[in-house]
This record gives C-alpha cells, structure tokens and sequence, in this order.
C-alpha cells in the first residue's frame, strides 16, 4: 500500500479495503467527503464516537500489521484530543504482541497516562478495563514495572 | 580618496568573508570525515558531530510515544537473545527483563521526560545580565556620547522664560496666564 501521511485523516487501504486509494482516484474532494476526519466541516459529515472507535479498532486489528503502521497509528492516535478508549488501546496492545514488542506496548500505557493529564482518573479506569488483556499477554504496567517512578 | 577608502573597506570585508567560508568548509569537512556511520543514534544535546537527518531519527516526545526508530540499533549477544525470548510468553519474563526490553527500545520514560528543569533560571539570569550590560552601555554613552547640555534647561533660564511667558499672555482666557494672578504677582 502507498505510505503517504495524509495529515489528519488516518484510514489507509488496509482493512477498510473496499475504500482502497488508488493513486488515480486521490482527489481532495474524495477525502472531503468521506467520513474520515472528524472536522467540524458545516457541510460534511461528521463521524461519531462509535464510528471514530471501530475505525481505530479495526486499524490496529489487522493481522499483519508491520510496526511502522502501529507507530504510526499511536502517534497519530496520541495527537489527536482525546483520550483512546480502551476496546482501541486493546487492539493496539495485541498488535504489539503480534509483533513481540512489549516495549511498545508498556510505552503506550505511559502515553495514555500522560494523556490524560490532570484528570487522573482516567488511567486508572483505563488500567482496569485493560486488566484481562494485560495478564493475558503478560504485558506489565509502568507502575508495576517502577518506571512511573524517577 | 573615497573609492580609495571604499575599495580598503571592501577588501578587508571579502577577506573576513573568505576567511569565515573556509573556516566553515574546513570544520563541517573534519566533522564529516570524524563520522563514522551513525544512523541518527544521538539523542544527547552536548553531542555536536553532526547528525544524519536523512535518516530515521530517534526522540523523546511526549506526543510522540513510538518514535522512528528504536534507541539502540547495535544488540550485544545478551540483548539480541533477550529479543528472542522476548517473542514467546511475555509472562515469562522478569521485571527486569522486562524494563531493559523497554530501555533497548526507549531512551527515557515519561516520568523522566516529564521531571522539571532548571534550564528557566538560566534563561532569566541571562536576560537580567543583558539587560545590566546595556545600562552599562547607556550610560557610558551619558558620560561620552550625549553633546552638553542645553541652557534653556537651567533654572535662571527657566525662570526668566516663564516670566515672558506671563508677560505675552499666553493662553490668557483658559490656559496658562489665566492661572496667574497678575494684581497679586502669584498663581490663583
């Protein structure tokens, strides 16, 4: 698939597959119109949360994913304003293990916990939805592991 | 004499000129010549080899939690098996295992990234030092520069220049001369 960081919108031909981006078919006005970005565009249409989830949930869900996607996607995922629901960071972790990167997977914890910022209980919340998944894949979280800690 | 001083001038500039390019080649050629191959491994700001930003680079950012590349490219025998074992059960490794996986992968934490620094003392230090120095300067420039000053500024002058003033009637109906009181030689 073409790598082009398409800034702000994050779909590639990957598991949205039918909505593939040929090369000759890549008009601005095709990506205006399709709910990819959630712009506030007065005119367009604007995706809702569920929407937003599973697209993000599907991304990281590809079984074949290669670590530049994962990168990609956690950077781009943690630029946006918000804090990711766990279903995606689910996804996102398994994808980490799928590649055997528990690096990866730890560092986005941190990521999220840093998200949050000062409404510190949503790392919390977070870390609890995510237990099942942690000790199913082993992975340990920051706090566990000391590095929260200077 | 003018183009001759213009011609001096323009001579002495192209030779600074001349004398910074070379200066500038000849370092940035030694750098390149002293690097050897480093795939943008260089997080530190004291480094000053050059880097290769033509390729993957690696940073600690906070909005970037999986940077380009991993911190360390060269695995010593230990680390690389540590990356084997790292492709079974991750429940099967100890914590420690665990934190140097992250420290291969990772140069500092969040916490780490996120701890304060004092590098603001030494951005106000610096301004008030600069501001000092230029009130050296101003006033140097008080004692050495500034012509003498003006005569209309002594107080005889001033006296005598108020005293016309009243005498002209300036503004005499609102302004100036209507607040003096001319039958009693003061101010109302």
């Amino acid at each position: 698939a073409v790598r082009c960081a398409i800034y702000g919108s994050v779909t590639r031909g990957g598991p949205i597959g039918s909505s593939a981006i040929s090369v000759s078919h890549v008009t601005r006005v095709a990506l205006l119109v399709s709910p990819l970005a959630s712009r506030c565009y007065s005119h367009g249409k604007v995706e809702s949360d569920e929407e937003f989830d599973a697209r993000w949930v599907t991304y990281f869900s590809k079984p074949d994913i290669d670590a530049w996607e994962l990168k990609k996607g956690m950077n781009t995922l943690i630029g946006y304003d918000l804090v990711p629901e766990a279903k995606i960071l689910d996804s996102a972790l398994r994808a980490c293990r799928r590649l055997n990167d528990l690096a990866s997977a730890i560092r986005i914890l941190e990521a999220v916990k840093d998200k949050a910022g000062p409404h510190k209980d949503i790392y919390p919340y977070l870390i609890q939805e995510l237990k099942p998944t942690l000790s199913e894949l082993g992975i340990s979280t920051p706090e566990e592991l000391g590095i929260d800690k200077l | 004499m003018l183009k001759m001083m213009l011609q001096l001038i323009a001579g002495r500039v192209s030779s600074l000129v001349a004398r910074r390019a070379t200066l500038a080649l000849t370092t940035s050629s030694a750098r390149m010549a002293s690097h050897a191959p480093d795939p943008g491994n260089v997080t530190s700001p004291e480094v000053t080899e050059a880097v290769d930003m033509s390729r993957p680079m690696y940073w600690d950012r906070l909005d970037t939690p999986l940077p380009d590349k991993l911190y360390k490219d060269e695995l010593s025998a230990a680390e690389k098996s540590l990356k084997e074992k790292e492709k079974g059960p991750w429940s099967q490794l100890t914590n420690e295992e665990k934190i140097a996986l992250y420290r291969l992968s990772f140069h500092q934490t969040y916490a780490e990234m996120n701890q304060p620094k004092s590098e603001w003392k030494t951005v106000v230090g610096g301004i008030f030092f600069f501001v000092g120095f230029t009130a050296l300067v101003v006033w140097w420039q008080r004692v050495y520069v500034y012509p003498p000053r003006p005569r209309t500024f002594d107080d005889e002058w001033q006296a005598k220049q108020l005293q016309r003033m009243l005498d002209m009637r300036i503004n005499p109906i609102e302004g100036f001369s209507s607040k003096w009181d001319y039958e009693k030689g003061q101010w109302k």
